[in-house]
Protein backbone atom coordinates (compact mmCIF):
# COMPACT_ATOMS: atom_id res chain seq x y z
CA UNK A 1 0.00 0.00 0.00
CA UNK A 2 1.47 3.26 -0.71
CA UNK A 3 1.32 5.99 1.51
CA UNK A 4 -0.34 9.89 0.09
CA UNK A 5 0.91 13.05 1.72
CA UNK A 6 -1.00 16.18 1.27
CA UNK A 7 -0.13 19.45 2.44
CA UNK A 8 1.69 18.25 5.52
CA UNK A 9 2.71 20.86 8.12
CA UNK A 10 4.63 20.31 11.53
CA UNK A 11 5.50 21.97 14.14
CA UNK A 12 7.92 22.12 17.29
CA UNK A 13 6.50 24.85 19.11
CA UNK A 14 6.98 28.11 17.36
CA UNK A 15 9.43 26.25 14.82
CA UNK A 16 8.16 25.47 11.52
CA UNK A 17 9.87 22.44 10.46
CA UNK A 18 7.86 20.69 7.70
CA UNK A 19 6.02 23.24 4.92
CA UNK A 20 3.09 22.19 3.15
CA UNK A 21 4.90 18.91 2.17
CA UNK A 22 2.61 17.14 -0.51
CA UNK A 23 4.26 13.66 -1.88
CA UNK A 24 3.31 10.15 -3.19
CA UNK A 25 5.11 6.96 -1.83
CA UNK A 26 5.35 3.73 -3.91
CA UNK A 27 3.85 0.68 -2.52
CA UNK A 28 6.70 -1.77 -1.71
CA UNK A 29 9.43 0.10 -3.20
CA UNK A 30 11.99 1.69 -0.61
CA UNK A 31 12.21 5.56 -0.62
CA UNK A 32 14.76 7.68 0.59
CA UNK A 33 14.96 11.22 2.47
CA UNK A 34 17.65 12.81 1.79
CA UNK A 35 19.16 16.43 3.18
CA UNK A 36 21.78 18.05 5.24
CA UNK A 37 20.96 18.70 9.28
CA UNK A 38 18.05 19.49 10.43
CA UNK A 39 15.93 20.00 7.11
CA UNK A 40 12.99 18.31 8.61
CA UNK A 41 13.77 14.66 6.83
CA UNK A 42 13.32 12.70 10.39
CA UNK A 43 10.31 15.03 11.79
CA UNK A 44 8.76 14.09 8.31
CA UNK A 45 9.49 10.41 9.24
CA UNK A 46 7.93 10.62 12.66
CA UNK A 47 4.80 11.88 11.32
CA UNK A 48 4.56 9.15 9.10
CA UNK A 49 3.68 6.87 11.97
CA UNK A 50 1.96 9.23 14.53
CA UNK A 51 5.80 9.32 16.59
CA UNK A 52 5.96 13.41 15.62
CA UNK A 53 2.95 14.15 18.21
CA UNK A 54 4.68 12.12 21.38
CA UNK A 55 7.26 14.74 21.69
CA UNK A 56 6.07 17.96 23.61
CA UNK A 57 4.52 20.70 22.39
CA UNK A 58 4.61 19.69 18.35
CA UNK A 59 1.75 19.83 16.21
CA UNK A 60 1.01 18.42 12.88
CA UNK A 61 -1.91 19.57 10.44
CA UNK A 62 -2.94 18.41 6.67
CA UNK A 63 -3.07 15.10 5.74
CA UNK A 64 -1.44 11.12 5.34
CA UNK A 65 -3.72 8.79 3.31
CA UNK A 66 -2.31 5.19 4.02
CA UNK A 67 -4.45 2.67 1.93
CA UNK A 68 -6.85 5.70 1.23
CA UNK A 69 -7.35 6.22 4.64
CA UNK A 70 -6.37 9.26 6.56
CA UNK A 71 -3.86 8.53 9.82
CA UNK A 72 -4.86 11.62 11.19
CA UNK A 73 -8.45 11.62 10.66
CA UNK A 74 -10.27 12.25 14.00
CA UNK A 75 -11.70 8.64 14.91
CA UNK A 76 -8.43 7.35 14.27
CA UNK A 77 -6.00 5.85 17.17
CA UNK A 78 -2.57 6.70 16.55
CA UNK A 79 -1.61 3.17 18.91
CA UNK A 80 -3.10 1.32 15.73
CA UNK A 81 -1.75 3.69 13.12
CA UNK A 82 1.80 3.10 14.49
CA UNK A 83 0.61 -1.26 15.24
CA UNK A 84 0.77 -0.91 10.75
CA UNK A 85 3.62 1.25 10.77
CA UNK A 86 6.75 0.34 12.53
CA UNK A 87 9.98 2.27 12.67
CA UNK A 88 13.29 1.45 13.48
CA UNK A 89 15.57 4.31 15.11
CA UNK A 90 18.97 6.09 14.47
CA UNK A 91 20.58 4.45 17.58
CA UNK A 92 19.69 0.50 18.10
CA UNK A 93 17.43 0.67 21.58
CA UNK A 94 16.46 -2.88 22.17
CA UNK A 95 14.39 -3.19 25.41
CA UNK A 96 16.98 -3.46 28.28
CA UNK A 97 16.29 -5.43 30.63
CA UNK A 98 14.46 -8.47 27.65
CA UNK A 99 16.00 -11.37 26.25
CA UNK A 100 16.78 -11.35 22.65
CA UNK A 101 13.54 -13.53 22.28
CA UNK A 102 11.58 -11.29 24.67
CA UNK A 103 12.81 -8.23 22.70
CA UNK A 104 11.53 -9.83 19.37
CA UNK A 105 8.72 -11.11 21.39
CA UNK A 106 7.76 -8.10 22.75
CA UNK A 107 5.25 -6.54 20.20
CA UNK A 108 3.78 -9.75 20.06
CA UNK A 109 3.20 -10.85 23.77
CA UNK A 110 2.38 -7.28 25.16
CA UNK A 111 -0.26 -6.71 22.49
CA UNK A 112 -1.82 -9.87 24.03
CA UNK A 113 -0.79 -12.35 22.34
CA UNK A 114 -0.90 -16.01 24.08
CA UNK A 115 -0.31 -18.67 21.76
CA UNK A 116 3.10 -19.81 22.75
CA UNK A 117 3.51 -21.99 20.30
CA UNK A 118 2.85 -19.25 17.39
CA UNK A 119 5.08 -16.71 19.15
CA UNK A 120 8.06 -18.71 19.03
CA UNK A 121 7.28 -19.51 14.95
CA UNK A 122 6.80 -15.66 14.17
CA UNK A 123 9.81 -14.78 16.12
CA UNK A 124 12.16 -17.56 14.51
CA UNK A 125 10.73 -16.00 11.31
CA UNK A 126 11.16 -12.18 12.06
CA UNK A 127 15.19 -13.25 13.24
CA UNK A 128 15.71 -14.96 9.78
CA UNK A 129 14.35 -11.87 8.02
CA UNK A 130 16.44 -9.61 9.69
CA UNK A 131 19.24 -11.86 8.71
CA UNK A 132 19.74 -12.18 12.53
CA UNK A 133 18.52 -16.11 13.21
CA UNK A 134 21.83 -18.04 12.62
CA UNK A 135 24.38 -15.82 14.92
CA UNK A 136 21.46 -15.59 17.87
CA UNK A 137 19.41 -18.85 17.48
CA UNK A 138 21.13 -21.09 20.04
CA UNK A 139 21.59 -17.79 22.62
CA UNK A 140 17.69 -16.55 22.31
CA UNK A 141 17.55 -16.23 25.78
CA UNK A 142 20.10 -13.98 26.59
CA UNK A 143 19.98 -10.08 27.26
CA UNK A 144 20.16 -8.44 24.12
CA UNK A 145 22.20 -5.77 25.75
CA UNK A 146 25.25 -8.67 24.91
CA UNK A 147 24.94 -8.23 21.53
CA UNK A 148 27.16 -5.89 18.90
CA UNK A 149 25.59 -2.76 17.56
CA UNK A 150 24.90 -3.98 14.15
CA UNK A 151 22.90 -6.84 16.19
CA UNK A 152 21.33 -4.87 18.36
CA UNK A 153 20.07 -2.77 15.77
CA UNK A 154 19.12 -6.25 13.17
CA UNK A 155 17.21 -7.40 16.50
CA UNK A 156 15.52 -3.64 16.28
CA UNK A 157 14.22 -4.62 13.01
CA UNK A 158 12.87 -7.85 13.76
CA UNK A 159 11.22 -6.71 16.83
CA UNK A 160 9.63 -4.24 14.34
CA UNK A 161 8.99 -7.02 11.52
CA UNK A 162 7.70 -9.02 14.16
CA UNK A 163 4.12 -7.27 14.64
CA UNK A 164 4.38 -7.28 10.86
CA UNK A 165 3.22 -3.83 9.74
CA UNK A 166 2.85 -2.91 6.12
CA UNK A 167 4.92 -0.04 6.40
CA UNK A 168 8.77 0.26 7.76
CA UNK A 169 10.29 3.63 8.56
CA UNK A 170 14.20 3.88 9.29
CA UNK A 171 14.86 7.27 10.73
CA UNK A 172 19.33 6.51 9.50
CA UNK A 173 19.18 3.27 10.92
CA UNK A 174 23.29 2.90 9.94
CA UNK A 175 24.33 5.86 11.06
CA UNK A 176 25.80 4.59 14.58
CA UNK A 177 27.15 1.22 12.67
CA UNK A 178 30.24 -0.17 11.13
CA UNK A 179 30.62 -0.65 7.35
CA UNK A 180 29.71 -4.04 7.75
CA UNK A 181 26.57 -3.75 9.64
CA UNK A 182 25.70 -1.15 7.15
CA UNK A 183 26.56 -3.42 4.48
CA UNK A 184 24.12 -5.96 6.08
CA UNK A 185 21.27 -3.72 6.75
CA UNK A 186 21.51 -2.09 3.66
CA UNK A 187 20.73 -5.98 1.87
CA UNK A 188 18.32 -6.62 4.30
CA UNK A 189 16.23 -3.38 3.63
CA UNK A 190 16.76 -4.42 -0.30
CA UNK A 191 15.64 -7.91 0.53
CA UNK A 192 12.44 -6.58 2.54
CA UNK A 193 10.63 -4.22 0.24
CA UNK A 194 9.28 -7.43 -1.36
CA UNK A 195 6.61 -7.80 1.58
CA UNK A 196 6.71 -3.85 2.68
CA UNK A 197 6.53 -0.28 1.57
CA UNK A 198 10.04 1.21 3.12
CA UNK A 199 10.88 4.73 3.70
CA UNK A 200 14.07 5.51 4.87
CA UNK A 201 16.60 8.87 6.06
CA UNK A 202 19.69 8.95 5.45
CA UNK A 203 22.85 11.20 5.66
CA UNK A 204 24.59 8.84 3.67
CA UNK A 205 24.43 9.79 -0.26
CA UNK A 206 25.91 6.28 -1.13
CA UNK A 207 23.20 4.19 0.80
CA UNK A 208 20.29 6.22 -0.71
CA UNK A 209 21.77 5.51 -4.17
CA UNK A 210 22.53 2.13 -3.34
CA UNK A 211 19.37 0.99 -1.31
CA UNK A 212 16.33 3.37 -2.91
CA UNK A 213 13.61 2.78 -5.90
CA UNK A 214 12.88 6.93 -5.09
CA UNK A 215 14.59 9.90 -3.40
CA UNK A 216 13.52 12.86 -1.66
CA UNK A 217 15.45 15.47 -1.09
CA UNK A 218 14.65 17.62 1.57
CA UNK A 219 15.87 21.59 2.63
CA UNK A 220 14.42 24.14 5.33
CA UNK A 221 11.48 22.21 5.63
CA UNK A 222 10.55 21.84 2.69
CA UNK A 223 10.71 18.98 -0.68
CA UNK A 224 13.10 21.15 -3.01
CA UNK A 225 13.11 17.34 -5.35
CA UNK A 226 11.11 13.81 -5.48
CA UNK A 227 12.16 11.76 -8.65
CA UNK A 228 13.60 8.17 -9.25
CA UNK A 229 16.92 7.97 -7.65
CA UNK A 230 18.15 7.27 -10.57
CA UNK A 231 17.23 10.94 -11.87
CA UNK A 232 18.33 12.70 -8.74
CA UNK A 233 21.89 11.01 -8.55
CA UNK A 234 22.39 11.05 -12.11
CA UNK A 235 20.48 14.08 -13.49
CA UNK A 236 18.86 16.43 -11.08
CA UNK A 237 16.58 18.97 -12.23
CA UNK A 238 17.31 21.62 -9.18
CA UNK A 239 20.64 23.44 -8.82
CA UNK A 240 20.01 22.77 -4.86
CA UNK A 241 19.53 19.51 -5.40
CA UNK A 242 23.06 18.85 -7.15
CA UNK A 243 24.92 20.97 -4.90
CA UNK A 244 23.94 18.92 -2.20
CA UNK A 245 24.73 15.46 -3.80
CA UNK A 246 27.59 16.59 -5.10
CA UNK A 247 29.21 17.66 -1.51
CA UNK A 248 29.08 21.12 -2.44
CA UNK A 249 26.91 21.91 0.89
CA UNK A 250 25.43 20.27 4.16
CA UNK B 1 59.91 22.22 33.08
CA UNK B 2 58.18 19.70 31.28
CA UNK B 3 59.31 17.40 33.92
CA UNK B 4 58.66 19.50 36.88
CA UNK B 5 55.15 20.06 35.61
CA UNK B 6 54.29 16.39 35.79
CA UNK B 7 56.21 15.90 39.23
CA UNK B 8 53.81 18.15 39.93
CA UNK B 9 50.99 16.93 38.34
CA UNK B 10 51.34 14.26 39.86
CA UNK B 11 51.66 15.08 43.56
CA UNK B 12 48.85 17.47 43.22
CA UNK B 13 46.94 13.65 41.73
CA UNK B 14 48.02 12.23 45.14
CA UNK B 15 47.17 14.43 46.99
CA UNK B 16 43.73 14.63 46.10
CA UNK B 17 43.39 10.83 46.04
CA UNK B 18 44.11 11.10 49.38
CA UNK B 19 42.01 12.96 50.45
CA UNK B 20 38.92 11.60 48.80
CA UNK B 21 40.79 8.17 50.68
CA UNK B 22 40.33 9.95 54.01
CA UNK B 23 36.99 11.68 53.30
CA UNK B 24 35.82 7.95 53.05
CA UNK B 25 37.33 6.51 56.07
CA UNK B 26 35.85 9.43 57.67
CA UNK B 27 32.32 8.40 56.81
CA UNK B 28 33.01 4.53 57.56
CA UNK B 29 34.48 5.66 61.35
CA UNK B 30 31.24 6.53 62.47
CA UNK B 31 28.91 3.50 61.00
CA UNK B 32 31.56 0.76 62.06
CA UNK B 33 31.77 2.40 65.80
CA UNK B 34 28.25 2.71 65.65
CA UNK B 35 27.64 -1.46 64.67
CA UNK B 36 30.82 -2.04 67.12
CA UNK B 37 29.73 -0.47 70.06
CA UNK B 38 25.84 -1.79 69.29
CA UNK B 39 27.48 -4.80 69.07
CA UNK B 40 29.54 -5.57 71.90
CA UNK B 41 26.38 -3.80 74.03
CA UNK B 42 23.86 -5.49 72.95
CA UNK B 43 24.79 -9.17 72.21
CA UNK B 44 25.06 -9.75 75.94
CA UNK B 45 21.51 -9.35 76.13
CA UNK B 46 20.49 -11.27 73.57
CA UNK B 47 18.93 -14.70 74.09
CA UNK B 48 16.19 -17.06 72.90
CA UNK B 49 13.56 -15.58 75.26
CA UNK B 50 14.42 -12.41 74.09
CA UNK B 51 12.75 -13.65 70.80
CA UNK B 52 10.41 -15.48 72.13
CA UNK B 53 9.18 -13.65 75.44
CA UNK B 54 6.86 -10.56 76.12
CA UNK B 55 8.65 -8.10 78.44
CA UNK B 56 8.44 -8.97 82.20
CA UNK B 57 7.25 -6.69 85.09
CA UNK B 58 9.64 -4.52 86.74
CA UNK B 59 11.72 -6.81 89.27
CA UNK B 60 11.77 -9.73 87.61
CA UNK B 61 14.74 -10.86 85.79
CA UNK B 62 14.45 -11.87 81.86
CA UNK B 63 12.02 -11.47 79.23
CA UNK B 64 12.10 -10.31 75.75
CA UNK B 65 10.50 -7.83 72.77
CA UNK B 66 9.11 -10.40 71.13
CA UNK B 67 5.92 -8.24 71.14
CA UNK B 68 7.61 -4.85 69.87
CA UNK B 69 9.61 -7.15 67.01
CA UNK B 70 6.76 -8.28 65.54
CA UNK B 71 4.62 -4.62 66.12
CA UNK B 72 7.47 -3.44 64.35
CA UNK B 73 6.93 -5.69 61.32
CA UNK B 74 3.04 -4.97 61.76
CA UNK B 75 3.22 -1.32 61.64
CA UNK B 76 5.90 -1.02 58.80
CA UNK B 77 3.76 -3.40 56.98
CA UNK B 78 0.54 -1.29 57.21
CA UNK B 79 3.50 1.85 56.09
CA UNK B 80 4.40 -0.05 52.80
CA UNK B 81 1.27 -1.10 51.86
CA UNK B 82 -0.27 2.45 51.78
CA UNK B 83 3.34 4.27 50.86
CA UNK B 84 4.99 1.64 48.19
CA UNK B 85 1.84 1.21 45.60
CA UNK B 86 0.86 5.44 46.50
CA UNK B 87 4.54 5.99 46.03
CA UNK B 88 5.08 4.04 43.10
CA UNK B 89 2.13 5.48 41.38
CA UNK B 90 2.57 9.01 42.35
CA UNK B 91 6.41 8.65 40.91
CA UNK B 92 5.07 7.10 37.99
CA UNK B 93 2.88 9.64 37.20
CA UNK B 94 5.16 12.52 37.78
CA UNK B 95 7.89 11.17 35.21
CA UNK B 96 5.71 9.98 32.59
CA UNK B 97 2.69 12.11 32.70
CA UNK B 98 3.46 15.37 35.18
CA UNK B 99 5.74 16.90 32.86
CA UNK B 100 3.58 20.29 33.23
CA UNK B 101 2.60 22.78 35.52
CA UNK B 102 0.48 20.74 38.01
CA UNK B 103 3.11 17.70 37.52
CA UNK B 104 5.83 20.14 38.81
CA UNK B 105 4.41 21.72 41.69
CA UNK B 106 3.16 18.07 42.57
CA UNK B 107 7.04 17.66 42.50
CA UNK B 108 7.76 20.33 44.59
CA UNK B 109 5.28 19.34 47.16
CA UNK B 110 6.64 16.06 47.35
CA UNK B 111 9.83 17.80 48.48
CA UNK B 112 8.70 19.87 51.08
CA UNK B 113 6.95 16.81 52.28
CA UNK B 114 10.43 14.87 52.22
CA UNK B 115 11.56 17.61 54.24
CA UNK B 116 8.57 17.31 57.06
CA UNK B 117 10.28 16.75 60.37
CA UNK B 118 8.82 13.49 61.28
CA UNK B 119 7.61 14.18 64.78
CA UNK B 120 5.63 16.95 62.96
CA UNK B 121 3.54 14.02 60.90
CA UNK B 122 3.17 11.61 64.06
CA UNK B 123 1.50 15.21 65.89
CA UNK B 124 -0.59 15.78 62.44
CA UNK B 125 -1.96 12.05 62.53
CA UNK B 126 -2.85 12.44 66.47
CA UNK B 127 -4.61 14.82 66.04
CA UNK B 128 -6.31 13.40 62.65
CA UNK B 129 -6.79 10.12 63.17
CA UNK B 130 -5.93 9.22 66.40
CA UNK B 131 -8.51 11.60 68.60
CA UNK B 132 -11.35 10.50 65.76
CA UNK B 133 -10.56 7.13 66.25
CA UNK B 134 -10.59 6.96 70.07
CA UNK B 135 -7.49 5.99 70.65
CA UNK B 136 -3.74 4.69 69.76
CA UNK B 137 -3.79 2.04 66.99
CA UNK B 138 -1.49 0.22 64.74
CA UNK B 139 -3.26 1.77 61.94
CA UNK B 140 -2.62 5.38 63.02
CA UNK B 141 1.21 4.08 63.28
CA UNK B 142 1.38 2.57 60.28
CA UNK B 143 -0.28 5.29 58.27
CA UNK B 144 2.27 7.90 60.07
CA UNK B 145 5.33 5.77 58.81
CA UNK B 146 3.32 5.73 55.35
CA UNK B 147 3.64 9.83 55.10
CA UNK B 148 6.69 9.39 55.81
CA UNK B 149 7.38 6.94 53.28
CA UNK B 150 5.07 8.30 49.85
CA UNK B 151 7.54 11.57 49.61
CA UNK B 152 10.56 8.90 49.55
CA UNK B 153 9.31 6.46 47.41
CA UNK B 154 7.79 9.19 44.89
CA UNK B 155 11.24 10.44 44.58
CA UNK B 156 13.35 7.89 43.76
CA UNK B 157 10.41 6.28 41.32
CA UNK B 158 10.26 9.38 39.81
CA UNK B 159 14.22 10.07 39.32
CA UNK B 160 14.91 6.38 38.03
CA UNK B 161 12.41 6.47 36.11
CA UNK B 162 13.30 9.82 34.27
CA UNK B 163 16.87 8.07 33.87
CA UNK B 164 15.10 5.46 31.41
CA UNK B 165 15.83 6.90 28.33
CA UNK B 166 13.11 8.65 25.90
CA UNK B 167 14.07 6.48 22.79
CA UNK B 168 12.91 3.11 25.03
CA UNK B 169 9.81 4.00 25.17
CA UNK B 170 9.66 5.64 21.84
CA UNK B 171 10.57 2.14 20.99
CA UNK B 172 7.78 0.44 22.57
CA UNK B 173 5.47 3.23 21.20
CA UNK B 174 6.38 2.40 17.48
CA UNK B 175 5.03 -1.07 18.19
CA UNK B 176 1.83 0.13 18.28
CA UNK B 177 1.87 -0.58 22.05
CA UNK B 178 -0.45 1.63 24.53
CA UNK B 179 1.49 4.09 26.51
CA UNK B 180 0.06 2.15 29.37
CA UNK B 181 1.58 -1.12 28.30
CA UNK B 182 5.25 0.87 27.59
CA UNK B 183 5.13 2.56 30.79
CA UNK B 184 3.85 -1.00 32.84
CA UNK B 185 5.97 -3.62 30.84
CA UNK B 186 9.02 -1.71 29.61
CA UNK B 187 9.76 1.36 31.47
CA UNK B 188 8.91 0.37 34.71
CA UNK B 189 11.11 -3.05 34.77
CA UNK B 190 13.88 -1.00 33.05
CA UNK B 191 14.04 1.41 36.28
CA UNK B 192 13.15 -1.36 38.66
CA UNK B 193 16.74 -1.81 40.19
CA UNK B 194 16.69 2.17 41.33
CA UNK B 195 13.11 1.66 42.43
CA UNK B 196 13.10 -1.65 44.19
CA UNK B 197 16.42 0.00 46.36
CA UNK B 198 14.52 3.01 47.01
CA UNK B 199 12.08 1.67 48.86
CA UNK B 200 14.29 -0.84 51.01
CA UNK B 201 15.95 2.98 51.96
CA UNK B 202 12.41 3.94 52.61
CA UNK B 203 11.59 1.04 54.44
CA UNK B 204 14.95 1.31 56.47
CA UNK B 205 13.73 4.86 57.37
CA UNK B 206 10.56 4.23 58.77
CA UNK B 207 11.81 1.25 60.59
CA UNK B 208 13.57 3.01 63.13
CA UNK B 209 11.45 6.24 63.21
CA UNK B 210 10.88 6.86 66.99
CA UNK B 211 8.81 10.26 67.48
CA UNK B 212 5.99 9.79 65.03
CA UNK B 213 5.14 6.28 67.09
CA UNK B 214 4.70 8.07 69.98
CA UNK B 215 2.08 9.95 69.36
CA UNK B 216 0.00 6.80 67.20
CA UNK B 217 1.19 3.12 68.07
CA UNK B 218 1.85 4.52 71.47
CA UNK B 219 3.51 0.97 72.43
CA UNK B 220 2.58 -1.64 74.94
CA UNK B 221 3.57 -4.06 77.11
CA UNK B 222 1.39 -6.81 75.67
CA UNK B 223 0.14 -8.25 72.76
CA UNK B 224 -1.85 -6.18 71.13
CA UNK B 225 -5.03 -6.88 70.77
CA UNK B 226 -5.56 -5.69 67.42
CA UNK B 227 -4.68 -3.44 64.65
CA UNK B 228 -7.11 -1.05 66.24
CA UNK B 229 -5.18 -1.04 69.44
CA UNK B 230 -1.87 0.43 70.51
CA UNK B 231 1.02 -1.74 69.44
CA UNK B 232 4.62 -2.29 70.59
CA UNK B 233 7.78 -1.11 68.00
CA UNK B 234 10.43 -1.47 68.53
CA UNK B 235 12.15 2.05 68.67
CA UNK B 236 9.80 3.35 71.27
CA UNK B 237 10.33 0.07 73.35
CA UNK B 238 14.05 0.70 72.92
CA UNK B 239 13.26 4.37 73.69
CA UNK B 240 11.23 3.45 76.89
CA UNK B 241 13.47 1.04 78.07
CA UNK B 242 16.74 3.12 77.33
CA UNK B 243 15.76 5.87 79.48
CA UNK B 244 14.61 4.26 82.13
CA UNK B 245 17.01 3.65 85.50
CA UNK B 246 17.29 0.00 85.67
CA UNK B 247 20.26 -1.67 83.95
CA UNK B 248 18.15 -4.76 83.09
CA UNK B 249 16.64 -2.52 80.90
CA UNK B 250 19.16 -0.44 79.53
CA UNK B 251 20.78 -3.91 78.34
CA UNK B 252 17.69 -5.18 76.45
CA UNK B 253 17.46 -1.59 74.71
CA UNK B 254 20.95 -2.59 73.20
CA UNK B 255 19.61 -5.57 72.16
CA UNK B 256 16.70 -3.95 70.91
CA UNK B 257 19.18 -1.38 68.91
CA UNK B 258 20.96 -4.48 67.42
CA UNK B 259 18.03 -6.46 66.54
CA UNK B 260 16.57 -2.91 64.85
CA UNK B 261 20.01 -2.83 62.85
CA UNK B 262 20.14 -6.26 61.69
CA UNK B 263 16.62 -6.46 60.47
CA UNK B 264 17.36 -3.04 58.29
CA UNK B 265 20.67 -5.32 56.72
CA UNK B 266 18.54 -7.99 56.00
CA UNK B 267 16.42 -5.69 54.16
CA UNK B 268 18.84 -4.19 52.12
CA UNK B 269 20.73 -7.32 51.50
CA UNK B 270 17.28 -8.82 50.05
CA UNK B 271 17.11 -6.28 47.55
CA UNK B 272 20.17 -6.43 46.79
CA UNK B 273 19.92 -10.41 45.95
CA UNK B 274 16.09 -9.58 44.15
CA UNK B 275 17.23 -7.18 41.95
CA UNK B 276 21.14 -8.87 41.20
CA UNK B 277 18.72 -11.79 39.87
CA UNK B 278 16.56 -9.94 37.87
CA UNK B 279 19.81 -8.05 35.73
CA UNK B 280 21.76 -11.71 35.78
Amino acid sequence: MGIEVKNLNAWYGDLHAIKDINLSIPKNQVTALIGPSGCGKSTFLRCLNRMHEVIEGTKVTGEILVDGENIYGTNVDPVTVRYRIGMVFQKPNPFPTMSIFDNVAAGLKLNGMRNKKQIREIVERSLEAAGLWDEVSDRLDKNAMGLSGGQQQRLCIARTLAVNPEIVLMDEPTSALDPISTHKIEELVHSLKENYTIVIVTHNMQQAARVSDNTAFFLNGEVIEYNTTKHIFSNPSDQRTEDYITGRFG
Amino acid sequence: MANQSLSARKAKNVTMISLTVIGTLLALIPLFSIFAYVLTRGLPAINIDFFTQLPKPLGEEGGGMVNAIAGSIIVVGISGLIGIPVGIMSGIFLSEYGRNRFGRSISFLTDVLLGVPSIVVGIFVYVLLVLAMGGFSAYAGGIALSILMIPAVTRTTEEMLKLIPSHIREAGLALGLPKWRVTLFIVLPSALRGIVTGVMLAIARVMGETAPLLFTAFGNRYWHASLNDPIATLPVQIFTYAISPYKEWQAQAWAGALTLIVIVLIFNILARVITYRKNH
